[in-house]
């Protein structure tokens, strides 16, 4: 035994633990998270089962199993469910029955003994809407304005519409959002420029023709634009379908309210799988809808990259030329060193204070000025007076500028001296040394500091709350209309998108599996981020590699 | 002219004053209390190598640190007295560190190139001067090359990198670098000493050829180096020029007891 600790084994051994230990919780994790959140979008089977009610009738449910679980006797009761026999504990499994505008909820729990058969119709439907989530049902007929339509194939007849509703939704869409808001872009900009000119006194009769004409012409446009949409909006409402639902009743379903339609019963795994990649292509590429529990969340990656992006740029040559005053220009004396502390100890203030510098500093100081300054004529509104997207970074910036300091210091410590020398003896000022050999040298540890900042800021949710985080942003901040990045806009954040889903929503139920796929994303976009980071330091790691200091 | 040693090294040299590169006047160097250096005089001959030998921590690096004044990169460093090269004291107030370091190369103790091509190593003295012109730095690159009999070697992959030579090649890569920016003096900082045999014989042929070209300075441990390499050779002692004579002399008929302790091995 003791030749068994001296031999450095059992230490071996703990280390080698702690390791696998580190890795099993990293991996299980994130596969918790990918399975819990991806799993949503598999096409289940969908089950419609007979359930015997309290008073010996029975209720006939559709839906898909989403949870299920053993209760025991007395939480049952406690619910005022009365139970016969003498079991202590239930199985008991959640159904996903949708159809929320008829049942008010869209899940229920069924305790499993009260299951009297389950059948599984091929040619159950599951239609998915704007509002009002998921419905389950049958098929009946096709209507177009009201009247029946006699088709032979209810089915293929019915996806052709859908597919003309979808198309009419997507013009309804460019109208209503790209050029409507063209339109209003330029009323604003006209607005503004009638005001500019009161506010420096240089309004002219001619000008106020000028912008009244000009104003007049917009919203000439805008009245054609209105035309075209009443005239969609009429087309699209034209058909619905007849959907005979688990209760046996019948109910009339606009199809521009559908967005998609499938049979999961009748699908082969092929199919499954495709529909599985189709459905998770749509979280990741479309808008969120139904306050966030729906739809995509396209906003929300666009912005936690373009924030982060924002932030490595700001952060990265200014965090790099610090640490070169520091390291290689000022003396190394007290107050050296004292920076030198109050910068590593600025890497552990809460996250949550810099949100408040940012709010206090950032946006009512910086944009109020800005806005005095640039943009009086749009006040009281303001313009970088308000949280936005580039306030968060720059509060980000402040964050993470600690790290990159850090790294780069340590990275500038490890060129050898002997390059230098050899520099200096070529007769290279001591700047040109620098920017010649020691910063080329030092870029993989800038590298280092930018992955470690780019891992803390896009995880970062607390701070953006204050400085430019919203629930849902109308507009992204990179859009087609001048001056394209818009660096004044509010933004949506992955992370701020899992506290709201899963906090803020009213439909609890539904949201819980988009906390998951949405954390599950955010996880693979820093992973994402990162590895593009670590293969540009990779490459430069290979360029100085094969000088032993 | 009471300094002893001074008068000496005047007296003992019979040459004219253009054969005298650099001169050395009362040199003092303290780091910042300790004194290293205490009073150095001597005149080196142009087109000739001279030889510093002594035991380790007799000041002899610290002295050809002076020569290009890489001593002043180490903090605290007080320097008295003055250095002449070609009648220019370099210690003067208007003088240009940069541009004495283009006239006074220097190669250390480790090959030392920098993490770029072997061409890009070459040409980095003549880049820092402004020189862009491909053809320029073609005709550079290849003569200093051949100068620092490497060409041969690496003619083929000018575009590797430099750490894929072997450190004899290193060294005189690092010697080529010196010499394309075409320096009046070479200070050589114990250039073979982490080289083996071979390399070492390498180096050392290389220096007999340079003399022609360049004035040069080595600090040695190596004396029978010292006796192959140099014509004249500079005994130091603890901060002290003892003896600075040529090197036959040196080696076979010192003139101080110091020296010949020293060389024939009773201590050091």
């Amino acid at each position: 035994m003791k030749t068994w600790f001296k031999s450095g084994s059992p230490w071996i051994w703990l280390s080698a633990s702690a390791v696998s230990m580190s890795l099993i919780m990293v991996v299980g994790l994130i596969g918790l998270i990918a399975i819990r959140g991806l799993g949503i979008y598999w096409p289940s089977e969908i089950h419609q089962i007979d359930v015997k009610k309290v008073d010996g009738s029975s209720e006939v449910l559709i839906g898909e199993i989403y949870d299920s679980e053993i209760v025991s006797r007395g939480r049952l009761e406690g619910a005022g469910i009365k139970l016969e026999g003498d079991e202590q504990f239930f199985d008991r499994t959640l159904y996903k029955v949708g159809n929320r505008e008829i049942y008010g909820v869209d899940f229920k729990w069924v305790l499993n003994n009260k299951i009297k058969s389950e059948v599984y119709p091929q040619d159950i439907v599951v239609f998915e809407r704007r509002e009002w989530g998921n419905l389950y049902g049958f098929i009946e007929n096709v209507k177009e304005n009201n009247v029946i339509k006699p088709v032979t194939d209810v089915w293929s007849d019915f996806q052709s519409r859908v597919d003309r509703a979808m198309d009419l939704h997507e013009q309804i869409k460019v109208i209503e959002k790209d050029e409507i808001g063209r339109i209003n872009a330029a009323l604003e900009r006209l607005r503004l420029k009638a005001k500019k000119l009161e506010l420096t006194g240089s309004l002219t009769p001619e000008s106020i023709i000028e912008i009244e004409a000009d104003t007049a012409a917009q919203n000439k446009i805008y009245e054609g634009l209105q035309g075209r949409l009443a005239a969609l909006y009429a087309e699209i409402k034209r058909d619905q379908v007849v959907v005979k639902v688990a209760s046996g009743q019948s109910v009339d379903i606009s199809i521009s309210e559908v967005v998609r339609t499938w049979m999961p019963n009748n699908m082969g795994l092929f199919e499954k799988i495709g529909f599985y990649a189709t459905s998770v292509w749509l979280f990741v590429s479309e808008e969120p809808r139904e306050a966030n529990t729906e739809g995509g969340i396209f906003p929300a990656i666009f912005g936690t990259i373009m924030m982060v992006i924002i932030m490595s740029i700001i952060v990265t040559p200014f965090g790099i030329v610090a640490a070169v005053y520091l390291k290689e220009y000022a003396s190394q004396g007290f107050i050296t060193r004292t920076i030198r502390i109050a910068v590593n100890n600025l890497a552990g203030v809460p996250s949550i204070v810099y949100g408040v510098f940012g709010l206090g500093f950032f946006v009512y100081f910086l944009g109020g000025n800005i806005d005095q300054l640039f943009f009086p004529e749009a006040l009281p509104a303001p313009t970088f007076g308000t949280p936005g997207i580039l306030w968060a970074s720059l509060t980000l910036a402040i964050l993470t500028v600690p790290v990159v300091i850090v790294a780069t210091e340590e990275g500038l410590s490890r060129v050898p001296k002997n390059i230098r020398e050899g520099s200096l003896a070529l007769g290279a000022t001591k700047w040109e040394t620098l920017w010649k050999t020691v910063l080329p040298m030092a870029s993989p540890a800038m590298m280092t500091g930018l992955i470690l900042a780019v891992a803390r800021a896009a995880g970062e949710v607390a701070p953006l709350m204050l400085v430019g985080v919203v629930k849902l942003a109308p507009t992204l901040p990179l859009d087609m209309t001048f001056p394209y990045l818009h660096l004044d806009r509010k933004f949506m954040h992955l992370g701020f998108h899992i506290y709201d889903v899963g906090f803020q929503s009213p439909n609890i139920e539904a949201a819980r599996p988009l906390v998951y796929a949405t954390a599950f994303l955010l996880v693979v976009v820093i992973i994402f981020l990162n590895l593009a980071a670590i293969s540009v330091r990779n490459r430069l790691r290979e360029k100085f590699k094969g000088y032993d200091s | 002219m009471n300094n002893p040693d001074k008068l000496e090294a005047v007296n003992k040299n019979s040459q004219t004053q253009s054969d005298v590169c650099i001169k050395v006047n009362d040199l003092k160097l303290f780091y910042s209390e300790k004194s290293a250096l205490h009073g150095i005089n001597m005149s080196v001959p142009r087109n000739k190598v001279t030889a510093f030998i002594g035991p380790s921590g007799c000041g002899k690096s610290t002295l050809l640190r002076c020569f290009n004044r890489m001593n002043d990169l180490v903090d605290d460093v007080r320097i008295e007295g003055n250095i002449t090269i070609d009648g220019d004291n370099i210690y003067d107030k208007s003088v240009n560190v940069a541009d004495l370091r283009r006239r006074v190369g220097m190669v250390f103790q480790k090959p030392n190139p920098f993490p770029k091509s072997i061409y890009e190593n070459v040409a980095y003295g003549l880049r820092i001067q402004g020189v862009n012109s491909r053809r320029r730095l073609d005709e550079a690159v290849e003569s200093s090359l051949k100068g620092a009999a490497l060409w041969e070697e690496v003619k083929d992959r000018l575009e590797d990198s430099a750490f894929g030579l072997s450190g004899g090649q290193q060294q005189r890569l690092v010697i080529a670098r010196a010499i394309a920016i075409e320096p009046e003096v070479l200070l050589l900082d114990e250039p073979a000493s982490a080289l083996d045999p071979i390399s070492t014989l390498k180096i050392e042929e290389l220096i007999y050829e340079l003399k022609d070209r360049y004035t040069i300075l080595i600090v040695t441990h190596n004396m029978q180096q010292a006796a192959r390499v140099s014509d004249k050779t500079a005994f130091l002692y603890m901060g002290d020029l003892i003896e600075f004579d040529d090197t036959n002399k040196i080696f076979t008929n010192p003139e101080k007891k110091k020296t010949e302790d020293y060389i024939t091995g009773r201590y050091g």
